[in-house]
């Protein structure tokens, strides 16, 4: 039972996530929305390796693909290349203090935004706002909080 | 992965191979979306229900005010239809006016940072087809791009690849609306440096490509600059439905494209003489 509970509760953080990535706020905030799944997808490959892989990096990244509209597979690719880069590196990563993680989380939302932004503009006609790149400041504000909420809910359900 | 990835972004954007999967796709996501959008409904049908007594007497009376104001209008508008009615039948150029409507609501704005969409309650099983145009009481919001079974996506008017053609109500100039990727902001590109447009003019639509009925206001002149030199005219125009702050909007089933078009002003015995 123990490993179908721990996988409840990863879906369940993945689930609320991928809510909170296209939950409607109004246009004003809606640059400065935290990206949620890049949290949770980091989050969980650095603790729990062996539980969350490159394969899940990916199906979420094409359901987010679907709910947002965009072209299939951008976000899947983003997604499982972070993944990929982050369980390479997860001993390392885990021996960061939370300034160091939160630099790096940053480095790396700015990887995803600038693909994300190189494979819209290979695919189609798009216009870059200046605002596009400030949720990589509200996502590294929110880090630590969310990092220290996942470790209580990791350790409170014993998620192995 | 990578490869696969790339496979698949390619074939969605160049080939449009799963322009069919996708609103099956979508269907299997859509209750991540209704669980979204379940609190601003919460909120708002809680809004609606705590009302005073005293605000639901004056929005009563404000609707009935606007009724009347309506139902005046609308006595007139029977009278210029049926009149309008007889000169093109004079003019032997019929021209439609109703279409089927359906009201929908928007569900979420948001959606990729790059393109300007929105997701509507309504899809496949309510007859949405794709391209069909959608409007609200102000004027042109944009058409459905993508069609679930039961959401669709509304891709507005201001995306960057959005354009419609659209003529100039005062004097029938026509031209063509592209988005700008703003949200309050559409170019008109390819104008004539002397062109009869000027600040304020409203434009409507001039159902030339189909898609769009005519006659739907779409935007209105806020600039129109020339320097000397230049090609073009640099036109600017902000479109008059509040794009971003529109709860309802209406679908319209544009069932005879070309009926619109007005393709035939010369009586077609005319237009076949040269042939002979």
């Amino acid at each position: 039972m123990p490993l179908l509970n721990s996988y409840r509760v990863i879906y369940l953080t993945f689930f609320v996530c991928l809510v909170a990535d296209i939950f409607p706020l109004p246009i004003m905030f809606n640059a400065f929305r935290p990206n949620w799944m890049i949290l949770v997808i980091f989050y969980w490959i650095i603790a729990l390796p062996h539980r969350v892989n490159i394969g899940h990096a990916f199906i979420l990244g094409l359901i987010l693909d679907l709910l947002l509209g965009s072209t299939l597979g951008t976000h899947g690719l983003l997604f499982s290349l972070l993944a990929y880069l982050t369980s390479i590196n997860f001993q390392r990563f885990r021996n960061f203090t939370l300034v160091q993680t939160t630099l790096l989380l940053g480095v790396f939302i700015f990887i995803a935004k600038l693909g994300l932004y190189w494979i819209a503009s290979s695919m189609q006609e798009i216009v870059l706002h200046r605002p596009y790149f400030w949720s990589i400041f509200t996502s590294m504000l929110i880090w630590p909080w969310f990092f220290l909420f996942m470790r209580y809910l990791r350790v409170r359900y014993k998620v192995s | 992965m990578i490869a696969c990835c790339i496979g698949l972004m390619i074939a969605d954007s160049q080939f449009n191979l799963f322009s069919s999967a996708r609103v099956y796709l979508n269907s299997i996501v859509s209750p991540i979306q209704y669980v979204a959008d379940a609190p601003q409904k919460i909120f708002s049908s809680f809004s609606e229900n705590i009302m005073t007594r005293q605000a639901l007497v004056d929005r009563n009376q404000q609707l009935e005010k606007d009724n009347l104001h309506l139902k005046a209008d609308r006595l007139l508008l029977g009278q210029l239809q049926s009149e309008n009615k007889q000169l093109r039948q004079l003019l032997n150029s019929e021209r439609q006016f109703k279409y089927k409507r359906m009201i929908t609501e928007v569900m979420s704005l948001r959606s990729d940072p790059f393109t300007h969409q929105l997701l509507i309650d309504k899809g496949a099983l309510n007859g949405v087809y794709l391209g069909q145009p959608v409007i609200n009481e102000q004027g042109v919001v944009g058409q459905v791009s993508q069609v679930g079974s039961t959401t669709s996506r509304v891709v507005l008017i201001v995306d960057a690849t959005h354009g419609i053609p659209v003529r100039v109500q005062r004097n029938d100039v026509i031209a063509v609306v592209h988005g700008s990727g703003a949200w309050d902001q559409l170019k008109v590109p390819f104008v004539q440096s002397n062109a009869d447009i000027k600040e304020g003019d409203l434009l409507v639509t001039s159902g030339l490509g189909g898609r769009f009925p005519a006659g739907y206001p779409v935007a209105k002149i806020s600039r129109f600059d020339y320097q000397e030199g230049e090609l073009y005219a640099t036109v600017t125009a902000t479109p008059v439905a509040d794009l971003d702050r529109s709860r309802y909007l209406l679908l319209l089933w544009n069932d005879d494209p070309l009926a619109d078009a007005d393709l035939t002003l010369d009586s077609p015995e005319e237009f076949d003489a040269p042939a002979e």
